[in-house]
């Protein structure tokens, strides 16, 4: 190498150094409604990533059902270029997350992209349970966390409280937190100061064999599927041939780009960029989120540690109401399931529902989301069984199984006991609802673990709960015993034997599997009694008379019945509208084509998810 | 052979021998009314009788008409026309269409709309039948559906009409209104008896969109009737009129022997018929056509050519399926010899074999004794419509 190679090398590798010291990588850790979606938008519009013309509220909350409910599901990573007060320019990365429980696998996946994270705390409110759990999170992945207190401008809001909170109970030195007001803009600039100033540059080598972590993907129909990655070591450009070190496919890389935050093709991604890249890849199956990627010609040695994967918690049943969806119903699982690898679904058959999946997801929330994805993305609509935990079943032979179908139970008689899982579940609420809490958590066949005042005014409630519990009703309940102010958080302890008996309805005698349950025994009369009670009221009267009957092995516990049909008649043909009689009575038809007929009853949509809403 | 499922059937090319004429006027709206109907005051009644005869001059040149057999004024109210305009209106129908001297000749009326001088006109203009829109006998509850007569002009009004000459009347009644008692009922009945009418109407009330009542119903303020209150109810209709000597011969209709609406029963057995004015439906020629609604609206389209607002054709299999739907209304039901007359020969049991075979299981259709056809089974008339939307697609 001639010396005026060296020199030029030499000179590249300054460049990059110097590149590479002046990129920070963050995250924004929040609670709901505690500002988190707002502070991001202040964030881009005062880089100038977008002019306050540009500004949508929400940018980063793509999806419709994200602004809908005003709560991110999907994590975004948005590139933006801040002059700081050093009068250097820096790149940040900012990696948006979700906030709510069931989603912290895509929690994780963010912070593993990242060496730092603004904690935002609402500054009339204080932490929240779910905060807890992923700043825990975040301290685990060894990121810097730079306290933001929000809302200050609220009359209700006491910064220094909550300050103090933020000492107590989390540990953190909250002496120099922010004090913002992302509604009014205040406090932006100090919050970038603190990410250039305390946030750690990334490490990594560029001249090391390329790994790159993929922390979310989605499939577009032009590009193929777009992996959104995080560079550690190592570039990735245009023509790089790209291993996927777990699942062995290799594409060569098409493009790469970063969110700016449309994405926006650059010419290389170095060590601690983040952004994307794209190779054509038609198979969603190929990429997996949590993968690393590395040079096929040139392999790093070790992969990345990934992701805990996650193991659902809650199941229930998908199926087409039109059983000639089936295939799309599949392809919508797939497309999903790529960028959210929580999500498990496998086929399954229902005697009442024919073809459709069984599916896994990390909790309640999740499981809605994925529904109404399915349902308005994709444009199927859906049946949905009422949800189950996963039941560890003992045979009287000794086999164990895992029970996900409550349909798959075991009759009485093969069964040596059934353990179910618990959690333990955290409730932060004001002191003047402990009591309905505690109500709540005992109905609910909770066992009191611990109280502590978090302050003055506010408790935490520790209970181990059966899942199953949770699973049902809860948090409706929980919001309106509470007037909607306790903050509840859950994590799974164990499982445990329990006296659990499978619940059987019967219409007209006949069985109907995609509407049985497992409840425990002390309560099987009573879920009983209620369920046949809302079936009768959600099934329409047919032509012949439909009881219904709930049974526990061959015993009846309850029964009601659903009378006939006496009277659908028109009454007249005005001045011989014969067509107005013929639209009311395909309106008829279409409705019960909408239907499941089960056995020959007509049974509409909601009646499988019935079990869910018992207000016992 | 015919392929009667693709073929122009017979019925296509008949001539229809059944007129309907549609008067948009009354003298205030009804809140469950949703017919095509205006109030009157201030409307160019005279302009849109003019634009009338103009519909009636383009349709005989378009369809020359043969014998009319049952003509049927409706409306609205066709009586809130003043005599002087009843008689022109009824002068201008006789001129253009050949009626039979021996025609059913039906205008509808509200009580307290027909004074003699009226009923004169009508008569004389060769109005042979009247139907008095009573609905209940009950005071409170015609206020309450938002009716402006009372009990006692239905009473007065048929005693005019029988004064008049009229013979052939038939009154409306309605059950199902809201809070509406089978004691009520019962009492509606009993003098809409008195009366000695040779026909009745007894209609259950439908809400319809774009009503008061429906607005009321969607906010959960209008108190029905329950299911079984209401099945009750026309047990007792059928139970008291049957008793009376009056025939059940339609699921809303009962007479006594020889006095069944003609014109309805041109509906009822899918035949063709005009059908004139704003707003009004007609079946001829393979097409079901619907005319422009609001009266400004109809008067202009009028002086353009035929006021059609739509035109449909009536494929051959919808045909058929309007023939099953409509005509087991009659307790009388279909006949093979009817359809195989309509639909060149074709076999109801070849088109709709599946379906009739399921309602003959379910008992909610029988076959007409001594006949080759089928009509509802006593169990199947207050299920009516499970039946006729059966043999829809």
């Amino acid at each position: 190498m001639t010396q005026a190679l060296v020199e030029v090398r030499k000179r590249q590798m300054a460049d990059n150094d110097r590149k590479q010291s002046h990129i920070r990588n963050f995250c924004i850790i929040a609670h709901i409604d505690h500002g988190k979606s707002t502070l991001a938008d202040r964030i881009l519009e005062y880089t100038g990533t977008l002019t306050s013309r540009e500004m949508q509220e929400q940018v980063l909350d793509s999806m419709d059902l994200e602004r809908e409910r005003g709560i991110t599901i999907k994590l975004q990573a948005v590139r933006l270029k801040y002059k700081a007060d050093d009068g250097e320019i820096y790149t940040l990365h900012l990696i948006d997350t979700p906030g709510h429980v069931d989603f912290t696998y895509e929690v994780s996946r963010s912070l593993a992209a990242c060496e730092g994270a603004l904690l935002i705390v609402d500054a009339a409110q204080g932490i929240e349970a779910q905060t807890l759990a992923n700043v825990y999170l975040a301290l685990d992945n060894n990121l810097e966390i730079l306290p933001v207190i929000n809302k200050i401008d609220l009359p209700s809001a006491e910064p220094e409280r909550v300050k103090q909170e933020v000492e107590d109970v989390i540990g953190l030195d909250a002496s120099e937190a922010v004090l913002a007001s992302a509604k009014n803009g205040v406090g932006i600039k100090e919050i970038l100061e603190q990410v250039v100033q305390k946030v750690p540059a990334p490490q990594g080598d560029p001249n090391a064999p390329l790994k790159a972590l993929i922390f979310d993907s989605h499939y577009d129909a032009y590009k193929g599927v777009v992996c959104y990655i995080r560079v550690i070591d190592g570039t990735i450009r245009a023509g790089t041939p790209m291993k996927f070190m777990a699942t062995g496919a290799t594409f060569d890389v098409v493009e790469v780009g970063t969110f700016m935050p449309r994405a926006t093709a650059v010419a290389e991604l170095g060590p601690g960029d983040v952004g994307f890249v794209t190779a054509s890849i038609k198979n969603v199956k190929d990429t997996r989120v949590g993968d690393t990627i590395t040079n096929a010609k040139q392999p790093t040695a070790e992969p990345l540690p990934g992701y805990r994967r996650i193991n659902p918690m809650v199941f229930c049943g998908l199926y087409p109401i039109d059983s000639s969806d089936y295939n799309d119903l599949r392809d919508a699982l797939e497309k999903l399931e790529l960028n959210d690898a929580s999500l498990r679904f496998e086929p399954e058959t229902s005697q009442a529902l024919g073809f459709g999946f069984r599916c896994g997801f990390l909790g309640m929330l999740h499981m809605e989301i994925i529904q109404e994805r399915i349902e308005r993305e994709f444009n199927i609509p859906l049946i949905t069984t009422a949800p189950s935990v996963v039941y560890k079943v003992t045979l009287t032979n000794g086999q164990q199984v895992d029970i996900s179908n409550p349909s798959e139970y075991p009759e009485a008689g093969k069964l040596e006991f059934v353990e179910e899982p618990y959690v333990k579940a955290s409730i932060i609420v004001p002191k003047d609802f402990v009591g309905a809490i505690m109500e709540l958590c005992q109905g609910k066949r909770g066992e009191f673990i611990d109280m502590q005042y978090l302050d003055a005014n506010r408790v935490t409630l520790k209970y181990d709960i059966p899942l199953a519990e949770i699973v049902y009703d809860f948090f409706d309940q929980l919001k309106s015993s509470t007037k909607g102010y306790a903050s509840f958080d859950y994590e799974v302890s164990g499982y445990r034997q329990s006296n659990l008996v499978k619940m059987d309805i019967l219409l007209n005698g006949e069985q109907v599997d995609a509407l049985s349950f497992i409840v425990h025994r002390d309560r099987a009369y009573q879920r009983g009694r209620v369920i046949c009670e809302k079936l009768k009221d959600l099934i329409p009267r047919q032509m012949f008379e439909v009881p219904i009957q709930a049974a526990v092995g061959q015993k009846i516990v309850s029964r009601e019945t659903i009378k006939a049909m006496r009277k659908n008649v028109l009454a007249k043909c005005y001045g011989g509208d014969i067509s107005r009689k013929r639209k009311l009575l395909e309106k008829q038809k279409e409705g019960k084509k909408r239907m499941k007929q089960v056995g020959n009853v007509e049974v509409p949509q909601e009646a499988f998810m019935a079990v869910l809403k018992l207000d016992e | 052979m015919i392929d009667t499922l693709t073929a122009r059937p017979p019925l296509h090319d008949w001539t229809p021998r059944a007129l309907y004429i549609h008067i948009p006027f009354c003298t205030n709206k009804c809140y469950y009314c949703d017919f095509n109907s205006y109030v009157a005051a201030g409307q160019p009644i005279d302009a849109y009788l003019d634009a009338l005869e103009r519909e009636m001059e383009r349709t005989v040149s378009a369809l020359p008409p043969e014998t009319i057999r049952k003509v049927f004024v409706g409306g609205g109210t066709p009586t809130v026309l003043a005599p002087p305009q009843m008689t022109r209106f009824l002068a201008s129908v006789s001129r253009h269409f050949p009626i039979a001297a021996d025609a059913e000749f039906t205008m509808e009326a509200n009580p307290g709309t027909t004074d003699p001088d009226k009923l004169e006109a009508m008569r004389a203009g060769g109005v042979n039948r009247i139907s008095f829109g009573a609905q209940t006998f009950d005071n409170g509850l015609l206020a309450a559906i938002g009716r402006i007569h009372e009990a006692d002009d239905v009473v007065n009004s048929i005693r005019n009409a029988k004064a008049a000459g009229f013979a052939n009347l038939s009154i409306d009644l309605m059950f199902g209104l809201p809070r509406q008692t089978l004691e009520q009922l019962a009492d509606s009945v009993s003098r809409a008896l008195e009366l000695d009418l040779p026909h009745y109407s007894l209609y259950s009330l439908k809400v319809e969109e774009n009503t008061l009542f429906h607005r009321l119903y969607e906010r959960g303020e209008l108190p029905l009737p329950e299911e079984d209150a209401e099945v009750a109810m026309f047990e007792h209709l059928r139970e008291r009129l049957g008793g009376a000597g009056y025939g059940h011969y339609e699921i809303s209709n009962f007479a006594r022997p020889g006095y069944e609406s003609r014109h309805n029963s041109t509906y009822w057995r899918n035949e063709p018929y005009y059908g004139l004015g704003a707003g009004a439906h007609g079946y001829a020629n393979g097409e079901r056509h619907l005319n422009v609604k609001g009266v400004q609206p109809y008067i202009d389209a009028a002086q353009r050519g035929l006021p059609r607002l739509e035109t449909n054709p009536v494929s051959p299999r919808e045909a058929m399926e309007d023939f099953m739907m409509v005509g087991l209304r009659l307790r009388a039901g279909v006949r093979q010899a009817d359809f195989a007359r309509q639909f060149a020969g074709a076999r109801l049991t070849d088109v709709f074999g599946a379906e009739l075979r399921r309602l003959l299981e379910q008992g909610l259709i029988e076959a007409t004794p001594g006949e080759d056809g089928y009509r509802l089974s006593e169990r199947g008339v207050p299920l009516g419509n499970e039946v006729f939307g059966a043999f829809l697609p």
